[in-house]
């Protein structure tokens, strides 16, 4: 029994170190082709359109009522401690440009644009079509990988100031329209208190979740093995491992930028 | 020429190709039997580095492919090969007319105006036509195949590589695809290797018939020396394949 724990301990830590190689074999390829070849461009703007223009609606929808919720939840809260809301707007503008903005746009853009890339490329490496691109003088990671990585990075980014915005608008409604918050006071909260440093806080944490994102979505879908069966797992971990390392990486990531003053 | 010398392939414990040494001569069609599973397309996929071998070499032209790492080098040796997939392998995405040209856009420098008409030619080739706009999901197996086929040409390779190309297809179309495969062979002096389970399409068409089993060429010669093999692996599978064609005509 003791040897079998141990075996399927070592097992494990052999096979995470073996994709953990692996992944980064696969980045060293993306970095290759990225600076060493034409940039399929129309392959890229496809990507884009799929990853970000196709995940503007959830995004919007997701931001807005977050927004709303959140005005919602401290204005009440705050009208129970001092008989008033106060702050509503630095509050809501802080939470939405530091955290939830970027986190929460990268766990709908992992949940739906790192879904599909998964089954895309997990269905091509099933199917030969992979192999098939190599037969026909093209490498995978050139025509597959470089456009998706750019289309994440591009478009994570975008779709996190149009979900900064929204939230806001969202917080203001119900500020204004619930909570009887006066939008000039609303408004000057965000002014007085709020620096553009805040924004970049949350704007430059979307690079490194867009590229994680990219990089799970993209390797689970090149070693995707089994048939339709094997499509299906590959998807889910590749959802479940984006979220998570989403949370993960948004601590770290906060502490550094707190610690250097962003 | 394409030079194997001792070829070994293995997935994990499981030995698949053990010490393979073949030559496949200019404009040879070098055909490759077996049962399913064998380790036919494990040996096609190494001929063209879709597989890395354990070991050995593989010398297209002069150049060794089995242990080069650079992708330039591999890519390089690919152009000069067509491939046609089991399952057509064809990308859902595009159309027919982007499936088929595909090859031409990266392995040649024909301009992107002219792609529908050799598109077309290529069709009309393997026998369809007006599906230039249709998606693969569109289209039959047999004519997934035909695609796939019209692809694997476009460019004009010097070897084509035949991963099972008749299975699935109806008897009209298995031979088309064996007329077009001799064709290929005698007008454009093409060098073939094809993997098939099919013996009578292998005495038929080929200029040799390697026999794999057991991750080894049991047999290599001549059709017509190929029929009389003293080898009981061979004579097995010979009947094996006759029986089941016999009760296959007796069903139709």
């Amino acid at each position: 029994m003791k040897y079998c724990l141990t075996e399927k301990i070592g097992g494990e830590f052999i096979a995470l170190t073996q994709a953990l190689g692996s992944a980064a074999l696969m980045l060293r390829s993306v970095f290759f082709w990225f600076f060493r070849s034409k940039l399929e461009v129309h392959e890229t703007v496809k990507q884009c359109v799929s990853i970000g223009v196709d995940s503007v609606t959830v995004t919007a929808l997701t931001s807005f009522f977050t927004g709303m919720v959140l005005s919602l939840q401290t204005g009440n809260s705050s009208k129970n401690l001092f008989n008033e809301p106060l702050y509503i707007g630095t509050m809501v503008a802080f939470t939405m440009l530091k955290e939830l903005g970027p986190v929460l746009t990268s766990i709908v853009v992992a949940g739906r644009a790192g879904a599909v890339v998964t089954a895309e490329i997990g269905t091509m490496a099933v199917t030969e079509q992979i192999d098939a691109l190599y037969t026909l003088g093209t490498n995978p990671t050139r025509y597959l990988l470089v456009p998706r990585y750019i289309a994440f990075m591009v478009m994570l980014p975008l779709l996190t100031v149009l979900a900064d915005f929204l939230g806001i608008l969202g917080g203001a409604l119900v500020g204004v329209v619930r909570l009887g918050i006066p939008t000039s006071v609303f408004m000057n909260d965000i002014y007085t208190y709020v620096e553009i440093g805040d924004f970049m806080h949350g704007f430059l944490k979307t690079f490194a979740f867009a590229f994680m994102i990219a990089t799970v979505s993209c390797y689970k879908g090149m070693n995707t093995r089994g048939g339709a069966e094997g499509v299906g797992k590959a998807t889910t971990e590749a959802v479940v491992a984006s979220m998570v390392l989403v949370m993960v990486i948004d601590y770290f990531i906060s502490a550094i930028l707190v610690a250097v003053g962003i | 020429m394409i030079e194997i010398k001792g070829l070994n392939k293995a997935f994990g414990e499981k030995r698949i190709l053990k010490d393979i040494t073949v030559t496949i001569k200019e404009g040879e069609l070098f055909s490759v039997i077996g049962p399913s599973g064998i380790g036919k397309s494990t040996f096609i996929k190494c001929l063209i580095r879709l597989l890395r071998p354990d070991s050995g070499q593989i010398i297209v032209d002069g150049q060794d492919i089995a242990s080069t790492r650079s992708e330039f080098t591999l890519a390089k040796v690919r152009r000069s090969f067509g491939y046609l997939f089991q399952e057509g392998a064809l990308f859902d995405s595009l159309t027919v007319l982007e499936n088929v040209a595909f090859g031409l856009k990266y392995l040649t420098d024909i301009p992107k105006s002219e792609f529908p008409k050799i598109v077309k030619a290529k069709l009309a080739l393997v026998g369809l036509k007006d599906v230039e706009n249709l998606k693969p999901s569109e289209l039959s197996v047999g004519m997934k195949k035909r695609v796939s086929l019209a692809r694997s040409i476009a460019a004009e390779p010097k070897y084509i590589l035949y991963d099972e190309p008749t299975t699935g297809l109806d008897p009209v179309t298995t031979g088309m695809v064996k007329d077009l495969i001799t064709d290929m062979r005698a007008k454009l002096g093409i060098t073939s290797v094809v993997v098939t389970h099919d013996m009578k399409l292998a005495l038929d068409i080929s200029s040799r018939v390697a026999m794999l089993s057991k991750g080894e060429f049991v047999e290599v010669s001549e059709p017509d020396k190929f029929r009389l093999s003293a080898n009981a692996e061979v004579r097995e599978f010979m009947r094996i394949s006759h029986l089941s064609r016999v009760r296959q005509n007796t069903c139709d």
